[in-house]
């Protein structure tokens, strides 16, 4: 098996033993603000981007609910206690007033930082056929890549400081429309300090051409990241929309806490996937992100369909459920999640379901895998409103536990209110089966191949969802997570 | 001033009439179960596990508590409904919380040392017995009301089986409420099977009058080591009364438990199982049914603790919600991380006739051992449209097919439960309770 290692394993290998391979830090020039948090910071970032008043307000209003706040606890997780006076609210790695005109203008450094991220930037975009792309450095969106293309069509897709000063009224009208700055504690406090994010909207009638796509990456150490999407889909739109998210290696903890808003119109249809990968910690559970994302998308239109697809490998901390209100008629949400904790990373996600309108369905599947020390848990809500009449939902959670010292939990909750519904739950938890592993050693395939082999299997159904690129990068982030779980 | 601290004032100002008469075993919880009430509070919509039950607002109104323990003039023969044709059962009334014995019962002659009597009196005859148990695995610090129950208990039942020894007869218990005045009864159980022995409980709840009445009741069984035990919950009330029940189990190695909770009717009733798999190779089966209407509220919690290896547990909960009803389903397995091995399945099904009836479920799996076994699933849907139409087709009115496949429905549980006489009895009560004619059976004096 030893010689194996070293030939058809070459792969696998090489990925295992470049750790987390995104943990460099870019020596961009950054302009980070004193840390702390009261109302002159939230003028200041304000001030900064050159915001209207009515948003200034809005982010005041959501401070001053924020500070009647207190952290929620009743995740299964062990969250230690967070200095909010001790973060950086803006770091704007860009500083030039008023943004890149032109690739060359794009500081070569923060290229390169791309380039080791892997983004596709205009160039190599033109030639692999198109992923428009949003790249947010430190909460500041860094560059949009094929925007001419898109706006031919109609399509607006543009950091969302970049909409607040083009289009207002767009932003106006649907920010805060999904997530109220009243939701949680960290809706609250991305409300107030929320420094960039990517803006989108599909036109009547338009389909998106390509794949849309943000990078998220926190560089600067001591800072925070609070980044805000917002996706309107408007009648018979469709768009598919990706996020990718790296940060440094760290021995501090940093926060991320996110709104993502989507807003589905008549028979419009938003697949939205995420591939995670923030900095989860070393493995004795040192530094690392918490992510801790609110996201939600409002089905208002007859007919309307989002698809949230998630795979969660990074993070030392997550609390995140994306959710669907499926208000419209005939509206349908889908949740497919793989969520791998490994070391001492602990996950609490899932998502809510909430039927409203007629005719509704909902699908969740969601696959759990813990490794090392971590703890991994499902909970879901899957609501059936009164007015909710034919609402269909089918869930199902499966959890694979690698290792004795890890921890696999779910915990749905369902409250029907309308006798028409049929709502189905299912969940097992179990060991990774001895027999699939023994056949595939007796074949020759090595041990910790073989557990990459079954997990990526056990996880398909998920994975199948993923556009294409990401797809690929999330089965070779799965075989890095879980690098040294059998021994 | 909070609702615990009302009776925690109560508590302290009556408490020479509460330990007047009481054995020193009981009166002796009593300041522990103070501490713990005083610090935790009772239990309200604050807490997860009491999501969608509000237990403190049930002790709010102002209940009368019979502290002085006044005889209360119940003639037991009126509960003749709960008579199981064709079992014969070691029969007991606790009306309050004292425990009368029936002729029957009285003529049999316990032997090998099998214990079954009042609390208090027992308490006071073999204090080194029940003090070794009583208030034992009744975890205070976790429940606000087995503080409650512990504050104020004084009287219940209490059975002890030796080890070894098999009580052939099923011991009925008849828990009946019976007052001219809103009553708040607190009632306390202690049930101790030692090794290798088997006992049946049944336990009914009735109520002869119609005022408001609580009933809080704390159950503590301990199952030694390849011991039998079957509990049998049978609720049939009515609309004015209310219920907390908390059973609190812990089981030794390769015994077997199953308990059934049957509500059929009642106002608001909440049942909480507390199971501890405590020795390797028990298991348990936990099964319960809630049919409900107008504006009943049933909620089960349980919490299985899988704390050693090899060990089993079951569980099935089935509703049927008409109406305006309410129920709701939590439950909670943990694996521990030494509980390898362990197989946990955990199913609850339900049914909501109308619009108005509403269903929170929330099966949940705690696990942190990997080798084992586990699944939950839960569905809430209607009954089955082609079912119905293959009847109706048939000859078979809509009505009644829907009858029937309600039978069949809740059939999952009352068909396994061991007694025969009692499955017969259960069956004909529940297909009563699905034609709307319950409070009209024959045998009983009330009724005719």
């Amino acid at each position: 098996m030893k010689q194996n290692d070293n030939t058809d394993n070459s792969l696998v290998r090489e990925i295992s033993n470049e750790k987390y391979k995104y943990g460099f830090t870019t020596d961009v020039h950054t302009e980070i603000i004193e840390r702390g948090l009261n109302e002159d910071v939230i003028r200041m970032i304000s001030a900064k981007k050159g915001e209207p008043e009515w948003l200034l307000e809005f982010r005041l209003k959501a401070y001053n609910y924020w500070l009647t706040l207190e952290m929620p606890k009743w995740a299964h997780l062990d969250i230690p206690e967070i200095d909010y006076q001790n973060i950086s609210y803006y770091a704007d790695p860009t500083v030039k007033k008023d943004g890149p005109k032109s690739l060359d203008e794009i500081d070569p450094q923060l290229m390169s930082t791309f380039d080791k991220l892997g983004i596709p930037l205009e160039e190599r975009l033109a030639l692999s056929g198109g992923v428009a792309v949003d790249a947010v450095m430190d909460s500041v969106s860094v560059k949009t890549t094929f925007k001419k293309t898109l706006s031919e069509k109609g399509i607006i897709f543009c950091s969302i400081s970049e909409a607040v000063r083009e289009h207002p009224e767009l932003v106006k009208q649907y920010l805060g429309s999904v997530v109220n700055y009243r939701d949680n504690f960290y809706a609250a406090l991305n409300s107030a300090v929320f420094s960039d994010g990517s803006f989108v909207y599909i036109p009547k009638g338009v389909r998106c051409p390509m794949e849309l796509s943000t990078y998220f990456r926190i560089n600067a150490a001591g800072t925070g990241q609070f980044e805000r999407t917002l996706i309107v889909a408007d009648d018979d739109s469709y768009v598919s929309y990706l996020e990718g998210c790296t940060a440094p290696m760290r021995d501090e903890n940093q926060l991320h806490a996110a709104i993502v808003e989507i807003v589905v119109l008549d028979r419009a249809e938003v697949k939205y996937s995420t591939v995670q990968n923030w900095y989860p910690g070393d493995e004795n559970g040192k530094g690392g992100v918490y992510n801790f994302v609110t996201k939600r998308g409002h089905l208002r239109g007859v007919n309307s369909k989002l698809s949230w697809t998630q795979v969660e490998t990074g993070s030392a901390i997550t609390w995140k459920y994306p959710s669907c209100i499926l208000s419209g008629d005939g509206s349908q949400g889908e949740f497919y999640s793989v969520a791998l904790t490994n070391n001492y990373q602990q996950a609490d996600t899932g998502t809510k379901m909430i039927h409203l309108g007629k005719n509704t369905s909902s699908t969740i599947i969601s696959k759990g895998i813990s490794a090392g020390h971590s703890q991994n848990s499902y909970r879901g809500l899957v609501k059936v409103g009164k007015n909710a009449d034919g609402a269909r939902n089918y869930s199902q959670c499966d959890s694979l536990l690698l290792g004795s010292n890890c921890g696999a939990h779910t915990f749905p909750y369902m409250d029907i209110q309308n006798e028409t519904a049929v709502v189905e739950h299912e969940a097992t938890t179990s060991k990774i089966s001895e027999d699939q592993l023994f056949y595939c050693n007796q074949r020759g395939i090595p041990m910790e191949e073989s557990i990459g082999l079954i997990v990526n299997g056990y996880a398909k159904e998920v994975l199948n969802k993923l556009p294409m690129e990401f797809a690929v990068e999330a089965q070779r982030l799965l075989a890095v997570s879980l690098e040294n779980t059998i021994g | 001033m909070s609702v615990s601290d009302i009776y925690i004032d109560l508590f302290r100002n009556n408490r020479q009439t509460i330990d007047a008469g009481i054995a020193p075993v009981i009166n002796g919880c009593r300041e522990r179960a103070l501490q713990a009430l005083s610090e935790y509070g009772l239990p309200n919509k604050k807490l997860e596990e009491y999501l969608h039950f509000d237990a403190e607002q049930l002790f709010a109104p102002d209940w009368g508590m019979n502290l002085g323990r006044l005889k209360m003039a119940v003639d037991y023969t009126e509960a003749f409904r709960c008579n199981v044709p064709n079992l014969s059962t070691l029969l007991y009334y606790l009306a309050g919380d004292t425990l009368v014995q029936s002729e029957s019962a009285a003529r049999v002659q316990l032997d090998n040392g099998v214990l079954i009597g009042s609390l208090n009196s027992m308490a006071k005859d073999y204090p080194e017995l029940v003090e070794k148990y009583y208030a034992g695995i009744a975890n205070m610090e976790r429940s606000g009301i087995a503080s409650i129950n512990t504050m104020f208990a004084q009287d219940g039942l209490f059975v002890y089986v030796p080890d070894g020894v098999v009580v052939e007869k099923p011991v009925q218990l008849v828990s009946l409420l019976q007052s001219k005045v809103d009553m708040m009864v607190n009632r306390r159980i202690l049930v101790v099977l030692g090794n290798g022995a088997q006992l049946k409980l049944l336990l009914c709840d009735h109520s002869i009058e119609s005022r408001n009445a609580l009933s809080v009741q704390v159950v503590e069984a301990y199952v030694g080591s390849g011991a039998s035990f079957s509990y049998y919950d049978l609720e049939e009330t009515h609309t004015a009364n209310h219920r907390i029940n908390e059973l609190f189990i812990e089981q030794q190695s390769d015994s077997n438990v199953e308990l059934k909770t049957i509500t059929l009717h009642n106002g608001k009733t909440r049942n909480t199982i507390f199971a501890t798999l405590a020795g390797r190779g028990a298991s348990l089966n936990v099964d319960g049914v809630a049919i409900t209407d107008k504006q009943q509220q049933v909620d089960n919690y349980t919490y299985i603790d899988h704390k050693v290896s090899d060990c089993t547990s079951n569980e099935l909960y089935k509703y049927v919600l008409d109406q305006e009803s309410l129920g709701a389903f939590a439950g909670r397995v943990l694996v521990r991380q030494d509980a390898q091995r362990t197989a946990a399945h955990q199913t609850n099904r339900n049914i909501c006739l109308t619009r108005t009836a509403r269903m929170f479920t929330q099966p949940q799996l705690e696990i942190y051992a990997d080798d084992v076994k586990c699944s939950h699933g839960a569905t809430v849907g209607q009954l089955d449209e082609k079912a119905l139409f293959y009847m109706q087709q048939r000859g078979i009115s809509e009505s009644e097919a829907r009858t029937l496949l309600m039978l069949a429905f809740v059939d999952e549980v009352i068909g396994n439960v061991k007694l025969e006489p009692l499955r017969d009895r259960l069956r004909r009560l529940v297909e009563k309770r699905f034609r709307g004619e319950l409070g009209h059976c024959e045998g009983c004096n009330i009724c005719k």
